[in-house]
């Protein structure tokens, strides 16, 4: 348990407009908006967060919570928004290891994707091109930021795949995205992002695509690195099995805000938020037994056009009225500490959140 | 590819079903078959793909995508089916559903061979067996409104209902949960969840007696997967409803399902009611599959080496290997696996199993002991809980029915 | 790839010889369905019968339809000799026929044009591919800006404007009223600077009607393209912009423009009739509209093959860069 505590203190509550993070990567207040015909799409809408070297942190979500254009916004890859050709509108702050990237020189911030920066990708075979071979791809990958030859790249590229567990590595360097099967084409692309030891490994969904026995294989393979190479990581999924595997931290999004983070063991065995009551209450899990009924969350998530006023999760909220005054339809709730590094953002009370978690949830989970 | 061993084990099977079907079942049914009589019965179905090549089109090779499989669907349970991608799972919905033409072997739904029935035969049987698909984007015509979607198996079947079409659409929409007056809108002003809710009212119009659903949540967001599991609940304790439920996720499929099927290139490896199934597999794809399964727990993290890491990918269903098709991956495999098919047998009531070294029941082939090379290798990702004599003894004494090796 | 290349030389044989043979008939049986005789076509209407019956042996018009076809066939690859009674006429290989106007041999005629077609068509596709693809790929990357929705009006120019139209304006302007360029062609034995001269009018009218398609289609799958997952990957490993575009983008960008390379050079070499007519160019196209109007139904036959090659071939070229350029195409 060490290691839980230790994980802690990477979640400390960033100070605003201190220019000088402890933290190996910090997130302070990152907006990303895509103005669209419709309206302002707010996919991410005031997110803060830290993570220290060598530790992962899982960001839970529901699609259009805004997890996966968190992690662009990090890489700085919202070039071309996918809401049409109007640029993304971003500000905070994102600190890697001591640089400011939103304000950084675009180039500088170029040179540090792929070196300090790297990302894995849902889909292997939409992300990886499908005319050059894998050896190709991941050369270039280690050409970009590192001066020498070819041969001496294609070595590093075949001992990268043999690292993931490619088998054969000198002969299928040579192969193309086609012809791997969907396992080992995930492989190849964590080959490829790592190819030039990065410090922070983003995972998009890196399991969503595959069956589950490869998915155990790739969860697997992730965590052996992450030991091996120290990097700090963050994983993305709407799988909660998923990050339990892996997170020493968890961040639910909803509506492109923060509503629970902490330490995994908290989120899962104390969570403090309404919506991951929600979560838990709606998976079928394995590991107990059968549940007579799931407890499902009312409702669909919000249009990001449209949030809703006060607190996101409200409509759908089955506590909206427990605290007074119809505060949760007007006040948005603020990040809260609701004990040692877990923050909630929910308006009804610690006792009142405690009670209801250990007299009506907990129980029927 | 012989049948006949699971064509004995299927008249076993039909005599002593573990599972009965969902008590509440009963008490609504207004069906034909009685709950706990057969309503499908399917054997030694086969569905090949051929794959042909060059200027003639000559056939090459076939995709094998379900290769010889025998199972029963009794009134008012639900089966479940699980698989990974390639097992041809989804080939064996469209094949019930008759989607698809078999390459061999039968479908019975109540006792009528609906095998080889011609259009005008199945448009009766299309009334009684619906499906329900995994996109809930894409099955939907963008260009009708949802009481045109919902309406369209009346006048496709040539019924009037009692007070009418859009009446009946009406109800049916409150049944899925969605407002009724919603009755004129287009399936794009609907969120995914609604969407699969229409796809369910659309299934439930013709009152089926069996409802197929292939990977009916898979598609939806965490929290809408409960509603959809819920509503289908609901529905079979409403209307006695039978199910045949196609999908990846163990946990979804244990959470819906009476009895479960699991596939593996083309084939059941192992057919049990579900408490068997998950507290005792017996085949060693079974327990792979299920241990595979990422549980949303930290502190199980520390249990890590209960899982069985099975090495590689599932093999092409062109060419799947000789005797059992897992081999090439198990860890128990030996010499007689891969020459011999396992039959498809009853090892214990209400838990078919096909394998040579059953996990958690007696061994079908003792006297071979020696581990293939593969197994060798395959066995050094099997946690050493698993694979040690002390484990399977365990397994063998309590194959009777507690849980021999439960993480809790 | 060398199986790929195998099957697809067998299959643009095969479709040569059904295309040989479907021509065959068209020209040769379905105008005596319509009763009209070959035979009478060749010598005129006014000529005596003898005339005419002389013709159709000599011709082997009165053969079965079977030793036609074959004669047809003997006489591409291995020539043929026509005879009637004492008139032996030689027709060398490859033999298709000879013109019923001017009774010349059709095969001199095709090879003199066939050059001049063929320069009129590779020039203007070099033209057209590079300034077409790139202002395409500039109007992607810039889309909305003034250069896209500019370059989008001249491309819509471009393509809705007929080539007699733009043809004769730029005649009209660089000839006539600058007198910058002659508008006489001049065969490239005589002169190489005369030739390029009366070439590059034809060139850059039959270029910008491409080149505007050919930015469209360029414009918008480009677009398409840089919404691809790789694209992503290729910005998240570093690297540069122009890399991006230029390696990964481009490469996927330029399967659609070769196959639409393909289909259009086949065309064009067919005869680019409306380009050589405005002109003057003597290439197949202004032979093959003589031909129509004199109902000269040897020439056309030969045009016609000689076309129907080009396509297959350029299609067979188009088939092999395909391969060179996309992996999986080598499977199939």
């Amino acid at each position: 348990m060490t290691e839980l505590s230790k994980s802690g203190s990477a979640l400390g509550e960033p100070v605003k407009d201190s220019p000088a993070p402890t933290a190996f990567l910090e997130v302070r207040d990152l907006k990303v908006h895509f103005p669209t015909d419709d309206g302002l799409v707010k996919s991410v809408d005031g997110l803060s967060f830290s993570l220290e070297k060598g530790k992962t942190l899982g960001i839970v979500g529901e699609s259009g919570s805004g997890k996966s254009v968190t992690s662009l916004g990090i890489m700085g890859l919202h070039t071309t928004g996918q809401y049409g050709k109007r640029k993304a509108q971003i500000s905070g702050e994102i600190w890697l290891d001591g640089t400011e990237l939103l304000t950084a020189d675009p180039d500088h911030v170029r040179k540090l994707r792929g070196r300090e920066m790297a990302m894995i990708f849902q889909d292997p075979l939409s992300a990886l091109h499908p005319y050059y071979t894998i050896g190709h791809q991941i050369v270039e990958a280690y050409r970009i930021h590192h001066d020498v030859d070819k041969k001496t790249a294609r070595r590093r590229a075949i001992e990268m795949l043999d690292r993931v567990g490619i088998p054969q590595p000198d002969k299928r360097v040579d192969g193309y995205p086609h012809e791997f099967s969907g396992g080992m084409r995930q492989r190849a692309m964590i080959a490829m992002s790592l190819v030039n030891n990065p410090e922070l490994l983003i995972a998009d969904e890196p399991t969503t695509a595959l069956d589950v026995t490869v998915q155990a294989q790739i969860l697997d393979l992730i965590r052996d690195l992450q030991k091996e190479f120290g990097s700090a990581v963050i994983i993305i999924t709407h799988d909660l099995g998923v990050v339990a595997e892996l997170s020493d931290d968890l961040l639910v999004m909803y509506g492109g805000r923060c509503v629970e983070r902490g330490p995994a063991e908290k989120v899962f065995y104390e969570p403090r938020h309404p919506y991951t009551w929600g979560l838990l209450g709606s998976m079928p899990r394995l590991d107990r037994e059968q549940q007579e009924r799931l407890i499902p969350v009312k409702g669909s998530p919000p249009s990001l056009i449209n949030i809703p006023s006060g607190c996101a999760f409200n409509p759908r909220c089955p506590y909206a009225d427990v605290p007074k005054d119809n505060v949760t339809r007007t006040v948005r709730p603020e990040l809260t500490e609701v004990g040692s590094q877990h923050w909630a953002a929910c308006h009804m009370t610690q006792e009142q959140r405690e009670r209801i978690w250990t007299e009506e949830i907990a129980p029927k989970l | 590819m012989s049948e006949k061993p699971e064509d004995a084990a299927v008249t076993t099977s039909a005599q002593s079903d573990g599972a009965g079907p969902k008590p509440a079942a009963g008490t609504t049914l207004t069906k034909d078959a009685a709950p706990g009589e057969t309503l499908l019965k399917v054997t030694g179905l086969q569905k090949h793909f051929p794959i042909r090549k060059g200027l003639l089109q000559r056939q090459v090779g076939a995709v094998r995508a379900v290769d010889g499989i025998d199972f029963e669907v009794k009134s008012g349970e639900t089966l479940g089916v699980v698989g990974e991608s390639g097992c041809g799972k989804s080939t064996m919905g469209r094949l019930i559903t008759r989607l698809l033409e078999p390459t061999a072997g039968t479908v019975e739904f109540e006792g009528r061979d609906i095998t080889h029935l011609g259009v005008s035969g199945m448009r009766p049987m299309r009334r009684d067996v619906q499906m329900i698909f995994q996109d809930p984007y894409s099955s939907l015509n963008p260009r009708h409104t949802i009481g045109t979607i919902i309406g369209a198996p009346f006048k496709l079947q040539g019924v009037t209902p009692e007070g009418g079409i859009k009446k009946e659409v009406q109800r049916l929409l409150s049944v899925v949960g969605l407002n009724p007056e919603h009755y004129n809108r287009y399936p794009h002003e609907f969120s995914g969840g609604q969407r699969q809710r229409i796809g369910i009212a659309r299934a439930l119009a013709l009152n089926p007696k069996l409802v197929v659903a292939d990977e009916p949540v898979s598609a939806l967001d965490v929290s809408i997967q409960a509603q959809v599991v819920n509503l289908l609940d609901d529905l079979q304790q409403e209307l006695g409803l039978t199910y045949v439920i196609i999908a990846h996720d163990l946990s979804v499929v244990r959470h819906v399902s009476d009895r479960i099927a699991v596939m593996y290139l083309g084939k059941i490896v192992e057919l049990a009611d579900r408490e068997s199934l998950y507290k005792a597999p017996m085949h060693p794809y079974t327990k792979a599959l299920m241990s595979a399964v990422p549980i949303p727990d930290p502190r199980r993290r520390a249990a890590k080496s209960e899982r069985i890491l099975l090495k590689g990918d599932v093999p092409s269903p062109i060419s799947p290997p000789s005797g059992c098709r897992f081999h090439t991956r198990c860890w128990k495999a030996t010499e007689i696996c891969t020459t011999k098919e396992p039959p498809l047998l009853e090892l214990k009531p209400g838990q078919q199993v096909a394998c040579h070294h059953p996990e958690n029941a007696e061994d079908q082939a003792p006297q071979d002991t020696v581990l293939l090379t593969a197994a060798k290798e395959a066995v050094e990702l099997v946690p050493d809980a698993v694979v040690s004599a002390d484990a399977a003894q365990k397994a063998r004494a309590e194959a009777t029915g507690e849980e021999p090796e439960d993480a809790k | 790839m060398l199986a790929y290349l195998f099957r697809r030389l067998f299959a643009a044989a095969v479709m040569l010889v059904v295309i040989i043979l479907v021509v065959f008939c068209i020209f040769f049986l379905v105008p005596r369905w319509a009763g009209v005789d070959p035979a009478t076509m060749f010598v005129g209407k006014q000529a005596d019968p003898q005339a005419i019956e002389d013709v159709r042996q000599k011709l082997g018009l009165a053969d079965p339809i079977l030793v036609q076809v074959w004669e047809f066939f003997k006489g591409l690859f291995a020539g043929r000799t026509y005879a009637a009674g004492g008139d032996v006429t030689e027709c060398a290989a490859p033999c298709f026929g000879y013109s019923f106007r001017n009774e010349q041999a059709i095969w001199p005629v095709l090879t003199d044009r066939f050059p001049v077609t063929l320069a009129l068509a590779l020039g203007a596709a070099v033209l057209w591919l590079l300034f077409g693809v790139a202002a395409g790929v500039l109007s992607a990357l810039k889309r909305g800006s003034l250069w896209d929705r500019g370059a989008m009006v001249v491309a819509l120019g471009g393509v809705s404007l007929p080539i007699y139209f733009t043809g004769l304006l730029s005649l009209a302007i660089f000839s006539y009223g600058l007198g910058w360029l002659d508008a006489q062609y001049v065969p490239l034995e005589e002169s190489f600077g005369g030739w390029l001269g009366g070439m590059i009018l034809p060139w850059i009218t039959l270029a910008f009607l491409y080149a505007a398609m050919y930015a469209r289609i360029t414009r918008a799958t480009m677009l398409e393209i840089m919404g691809e997952d790789y694209i992503r990957t290729a910005r998240a490993k570093g690297l540069r912009e122009p890399v991006v575009i230029g390696k990964h983008a481009m490469r996927s960008t330029m399967t659609p423009i070769l196959t639409m390379l393909g289909m259009d050079l086949g065309a064009l070499i067919g005869g680019a009739i409306l380009t050589e007519t405005t002109f003057s160019l003597p290439g197949l196209g202004a032979a093959v509209l003589k031909a129509i109007s004199d109902k000269d139904l040897p020439v056309i036959l030969g045009v016609t093959l000689i076309t129907s090659l080009a396509v297959i071939v350029a299609n067979l070229v188009v088939d092999i860069l395909y391969a060179v350029i996309d992996p999986r195409v080598r499977l199939a």
